[in-house]
């Protein structure tokens, strides 16, 4: 639905069949903020609410999660962590991993999760993808905390990391990983509307994806030959910019870092369009 | 009078059957076709929106090239059958789904209750599902600010307003979503039978809104099956039929239309031939119509019969069942000591109910024809009919699910 500005006509609105693909509406979005802010509120408020154990879920799950990657692959498979304490190493790739992760699979249902709402009435659907990342992001800041206070215990128990001035990036970073979720959802978001059985094969890849960025292993080890596959992935660059950054250990160069920032810019820009087209006529097919 | 809707060569066409897995090659034809310059391969031009009558390609034109105009401050009802086109449009003008073709203009800001409280979260208060539902609504948060107190006091719900809304009654929960809809500042509203939601009294107060909102001067368009609201709320209507326009003027000859489209909405089914019978086969049953008059007063059934001589003494009985298939009534001629005599060629054999009100869905007749000692046609399978949208009771309440088939006018008291 194309929403031109009046015309000579004076039109507030016009809708027509076809519409200009790289029109992206962000007047629009920008006019229901208040709605994106009440949705995220929305959100953090039934969470709260349904569980028995409200926010503390929010720790548990990263913390028992460091504790399986620390035995399984620290200790039992023996991997390096570039001479970082285990526990710190992976809580750093957990964080974002998960982050970016339940970011595209929140936004990949996203047509699915709301088809009762947006059957029924319309608000630029870009606001849903939106604040699932926002939301997302409260989790985020809550695992950051644990993050920051694991770092403090192991400081005290004179565990041997320190904080560089890579550690600035660090707002940057985040962007880029909630930029990437939201991309790389909304694509996948566009694709299981038409093909439904890609939904199934989306847990399967986000599994695999994980084990191509550096969550449980540092990039310092992956033999040259696959180096590019792993550093690819955009992600990789950011993880490894948040170890060097809070941990003072990680590979990372402007060169890679500024490639991942363009790939997920890429990314988005190339989510939102597709997601817009698909916006326009998904009911139908729901 | 300035136009606030224009509306020009509309059309939209809906798939039926599954999208989704397995097209992807249908899909890959399509889009190479598009990029050929060539028309969709799957869409057949001319074909229209009948659901009677299966289509040949599964392409459905819900609405069909329709123009129209609506002019500033017009209270518009929109009306026809079921499967009309009319809940399209409304969707298309409120943007929920994109044309397939054509396009609307539209001169200020559009708000639709197309279903009241949606996005309303369980777990949230009264007041906070106001501030969620009025934002997607399009409400900015300031709007909401001036007008709650009025929406609160519209709802009459003042006592809960801070209780999660899972604790409200159903009653409760409508009351408050309407009024947040109620509320919206738009130039132009539209509305789809939000009004067959809560008791009497608030159904009252939401028709007594809409009218408010009609005679402000805004413009209103109403899609309702209740002509008693449509009469009294709206100064013109639009008739659709199978996705096209059949009328659009005033109320009165609007409603003229709607109903000889509804009692003539059918004509005569053929029945095949092929469809498993016994019987002598010295006449047959042909085809049958099922009409419904009078708004509902009188239904008559009328079945063709074809016969090959002349057959004295011929009595036919015709049963009428509910979906599932079980039998409501028998109307025989035997009931009312009755017998015919058929002539070559085709006999229209009418039955006419005088006062008996199904409600709306869909059923089957059974048919057999017989003369004294013979059965002249039995037919195994039962025929199809269906009784459009309407109501016995002022309320346009039909009875539904396990109330029953049957309405029939009645009154309570307290004697």
């Amino acid at each position: 639905m194309e929403i031109t500005t009046p015309g000579e006509e004076n039109w507030d609105m016009v809708i027509e069949a076809r519409s200009n693909l790289f029109q992206l509406r962000l007047r629009d979005v920008w006019h229901y903020r208040d709605l994106l802010v009440l949705l995220v509120r929305r959100d953090f408020v039934s969470f709260y609410k349904q569980t028995v154990l409200g926010p503390i879920w929010f720790f548990v799950q990263p913390l028992i999660t460091t504790l399986t990657y620390t035995l399984v692959f620290g200790r039992l498979a023996g991997i390096k962590t570039d001479n970082l304490p285990a526990p710190l190493f992976y809580m750093a790739g957990i964080m974002a991993w998960n982050y970016f992760s339940e970011c595209l699979v929140k936004t990949s249902t996203v047509f699915r999760d709301n088809a009762h709402i947006f059957g029924k009435v319309y608000f630029p659907r870009l606001i849903m993808p939106l604040s699932i990342v926002i939301s997302n992001l409260v989790r985020f800041a809550v695992q950051a905390l644990l993050f920051f206070g694991m770092m403090a215990f192991f400081a005290i128990k004179g565990d041997h990391f320190h904080v560089t001035a890579y550690a600035l990036l660090f707002p940057v970073l985040v962007f880029q990983m909630a930029l990437l979720g939201l991309g790389t959802g909304m694509i996948v978001s566009a694709m299981t509307n038409r093909y439904r059985d890609l939904a199934l094969l989306i847990a399967f890849a986000t599994q695999l994806l994980m084990y191509s960025t550096t969550v449980v292993y540092p990039l310092s080890k992956v033999p040259s030959s696959i180096r590019w596959l792993i550093e690819a992935n955009p992600l990789t660059s950011s993880i490894e910019a948040l170890r060097l950054g809070f941990l003072g250990a990680g590979t990372f160069s402007w060169g890679s870092f500024g490639i991942g920032l363009v790939v997920t810019f890429v990314l988005a820009l190339f989510g939102i369009v597709i997601f817009n087209k698909v916006e326009r006529n998904f009911i139908d097919t729901v | 009078m300035s136009v606030a809707i224009k509306v020009e060569h509309l059309s939209k066409a809906y798939q039926l059957g599954v999208i989704g897995t397995g097209t992807l090659s249908r899909d890959i034809e399509r889009w190479i076709a598009k990029k050929r310059g060539k028309a969709d391969p799957f869409l057949r031009i001319g074909e229209i929106n009948d659901r009677t009558v299966a289509g040949g390609s599964d392409i459905v034109w819900s609405l069909r090239d329709i123009s129209l105009e609506i002019s500033q401050g017009e209270a518009v009802g929109i009306i026809g059958r079921n499967g009309a086109g009319k809940s399209t449009l409304l969707k298309l003008l409120s943007r929920v789904t994109a044309p397939t073709s054509g396009s609307i203009r539209i001169r200020g800001r559009i708000a639709s209750l197309l279903e009241v409280g949606t996005g309303f979260h369980p777990e949230l208060t009264g007041r906070e599902n106001i501030y969620l539902n009025g934002a997607i609504l399009g409400m900015r948060r300031k709007e909401i600010d001036r007008k709650l107190d009025e929406i609160i006091d519209f709802s009459g719900v003042e006592k809960y307003i801070d209780t999660p809304v899972k604790r409200y009654s159903s009653g409760m929960y409508v009351r408050l979503a309407f009024a947040v809809a109620a509320h919206l500042e738009s130039e132009i509203l539209i509305v789809d039978e939000v009004l067959a939601v809560g008791d009497a009294e608030f159904q009252k107060k939401c028709l007594g809104k809409v009218k408010e909102v009609a005679t402000g001067g805004r413009t209103v368009l109403f899609v309702s099956h209740n002509m008693a609201a449509i009469q009294q709320l709206c100064t013109s209507v639009v008739c659709l039929k199978n996705g096209m326009v059949e009328f659009q003027g005033n109320v009165q000859d609007g409603m003229q239309v709607y109903f000889s489209s509804m009692r003539a909405g059918r004509e005569m089914q053929e029945v095949a031939l092929q469809k498993r019978r016994t019987g002598n086969k010295k006449a047959y049953v042909a085809g049958f119509e099922v009409k419904l008059a009078e708004e509902g007063r009188r239904l008559m059934i009328g079945v063709a019969v074809e016969a090959s001589a002349e057959i004295e003494k011929t009595e036919i009985a015709v049963g009428i069942n509910d979906g599932l298939g079980i039998r409501l009534i028998t109307l025989h001629s035997r009931f009312t000591a009755q017998q015919f005599v058929l002539k070559p060629g085709t006999n229209w054999l009418v039955c006419t109910v005088e006062n008996f009100f199904l409600r709306p869905g869909t059923y089957t007749l059974d048919v057999s024809l017989g003369s004294k000692f013979d059965t002249l046609d039995y037919l195994d399978e039962p025929l199809e009919f269906e009784v459009p949208e309407y109501s016995l009771y002022p309320t346009s309440v039909k009875p539904e699910g396990s109330q029953g088939y049957l309405m029939a006018s009645h009154r309570w008291a307290n004697h």
